[in-house]
């Protein structure tokens, strides 16, 4: 009797693993939905962020303006009907709906009124394959009325869309939509708020604000510090936030960066890779020295900040890159969050 | 000696005990408040410990069903569960362990990956239930279904044994888990 029932299970136990080494991404998200399960688990293992070859052709001055930059991040689904050969009619239907949206005093700007001049553009080089569609940038500046001879456009906010090593999401998607899942915001929220509704109104997108969960941010962390840096410009920071009443607790600890890599260096073992349990032992170094010292388990509670030379990354959704040779790998990591996401 | 075995000890009369095993010590007493108000025919005896190895030093009855609570926000619970996990027989992994994994609902508060627990509890051969303890409408459902565990594994629902129960919960799970 059990022989019996054990058999056929066996068979399509064997049977299911044929079929998902063959299937494309499509295919075994279709499965995984119908048997509701969540497909892709944290793949064991990443690779270190590197310098690529599509970034070299990246001027370093051209890009200069996205870095030591706090931004806002979201995910967004792919826009439809979306061209790059449209960008200046786009940039005018928006200033319009802006300009409309004020006038409604739905965005009440303090002081006086001026001209909003809305520019799209491309931003060449940022993207990660050749497949991968060009990332653009919108930018919202005011012209001011003054009469004086330096008519500068000040830049009130800047927002841009880019997609870095999207092959998943790509795969899954008809011609007529471009992809471009990631989305960071730099200036006031009322702008951010008119700017995605301009864009889900026009090509029927859907914005949602990307958290970073704390298991992530020690990925990033472990990751970040596996970098080369040849010169450190600001310490590896740390900050916990402590679940306690009536007013939760932070905790910040800074390490020397180089005390970092040290550390991290001890705990690498595969060349060009970064593994779970790397990064587990990494984090648990931290968190016994700081036992040691303090009798505190930082394990119990939840990373919320974490700061590099690289990058800073805070569980809100925000982010700062401060190095410019490793943009091009903090992206495609976030790229990796914003299709989890959308998904 | 301060290993946990399953049948070391005389069954009580009409007695069925759970050991709740978990650093989450308020969402934990709030749970074994939840299993005592449910309808059950038999008597309840809920022991809670942060950690394994119990003390020795207490008369304490045979306990029927462990139960690991994990909180997925807390890598600190999970580590204290593993440690924990040392203490038990091999003997109890036939249908009396089980885990429970709490806060998967709050995504963006995880430091531990969902899978983590699922490999765990794959590597012991026993159930995960994923559920949310600070509700109190999800609670009294996690707390029936415990109760009715517990039942089985005490043997006092006739026809059904703790090792049918576990073949039962296993069978019902897609295999692919196995080779996650």
């Amino acid at each position: 009797m059990d022989s019996y029932e054990s058999a056929p299970q066996h068979i399509a136990s064997s049977r299911l693993k044929d079929y998902f080494i063959g299937a494309t991404p499509l295919q075994k998200r279709l499965e995984s939905v119908r048997k509701q399960t969540s497909f892709v688990p944290t793949p064991p293992r990443r690779k270190i962020p590197q310098c690529s070859q599509l970034q070299e052709d990246n001027d370093p001055q051209k890009v200069a303006f996205l870095l030591h930059k706090q931004w806002t991040l979201y995910s967004l689904t792919p826009l439809y009907k979306f061209s790059y050969t449209n960008l200046k009619e786009y940039a005018s239907l928006l200033s319009a709906f802006i300009a409309a949206e004020k006038q409604k005093g739905l965005a009440v700007e303090v002081g006086e009124d001026f001209n909003i001049k809305v520019t799209f553009s491309t931003l060449l080089g940022m993207k990660g394959t050749q497949r991968d569609p060009e990332a653009f940038l919108v930018q919202i500046l005011s012209k001011s009325q003054l009469p004086s001879e330096n008519r500068e456009h000040k830049v009130l906010w800047t927002g841009w869309f880019c997609c870095i090593f999207g092959d998943s999401l790509l795969e899954t998607v008809s011609e007529d939509f471009t992809c471009v899942p990631l989305f960071l915001a730099n200036g006031a929220e009322t702008n951010t708020a008119i700017v995605g509704t301009w864009f889900q109104k026009t090509f029927d997108c859907y914005f949602s604000p990307l958290a970073i969960n704390a298991f992530n941010l020690s990925w990033m962390a472990a990751m970040w510090t596996a970098c080369k840096m040849d010169q450190y410009m600001a310490a590896t920071e740390f900050l916990w936030s402590v679940p306690c009443s009536p007013q939760s607790l932070d905790i910040s600890y800074a390490i020397h960066p180089e005390d970092a890599k040290a550390l991290w260096d001890s705990v690498h073992k595969t060349p060009g890779e970064v593994t779970q349990e790397e990064v587990d032992l990494f984090m648990d170094c931290l968190y016994s020295h700081f036992h040691r010292h303090f009798k505190i388990h930082l394990s119990a509670t939840r990373l919320v900040r974490v700061s590099t030379s690289v990058a800073s990354a805070h569980t809100d959704g925000k982010i700062k890159i401060l190095c410019h040779k490793y943009l091009i790998g903090v992206l495609a990591y976030l790229t990796e969050l914003a299709i989890f996401q959308i998904d | 000696m301060s290993v946990l075995r399953p049948l070391d000890k005389q069954p009580g009369l009409n007695t069925a005990t759970i050991l709740l095993v978990g650093t989450e010590d308020a969402l934990l007493q709030q749970l074994a408040d939840a299993m005592l108000k449910e309808d059950c025919a038999s008597e309840l005896k809920i022991h809670l410990a942060r950690s394994l190895p119990l003390p020795s030093d207490v008369n304490r009855p045979r306990i029927d069903l462990i139960m690991f609570v994990v909180n997925l926000h807390s890598k600190y619970s999970l580590q204290n569960v593993e440690e924990s996990l040392r203490h038990v027989d091999a003997t109890f992994f036939l249908g009396k362990v089980g885990f429970l994994a709490m806060g998967a609902g709050q995504e963006s508060h995880c430091s531990i990956h969902r899978n983590t627990v699922t490999k765990l509890a794959n590597t012991y051969r026993s159930p995960v239930f994923f559920c949310d303890l600070e509700r109190e409408g999800f609670r009294a459902t996690v707390a029936q279904r415990l109760v009715r565990m517990l039942q089985i594994c005490a043997g006092h629902v006739p026809g059904v044994s703790a090792l049918n129960l576990l073949s039962l919960l296993r069978n019902s799970e897609n295999p692919a888990p196995e080779d996650l």
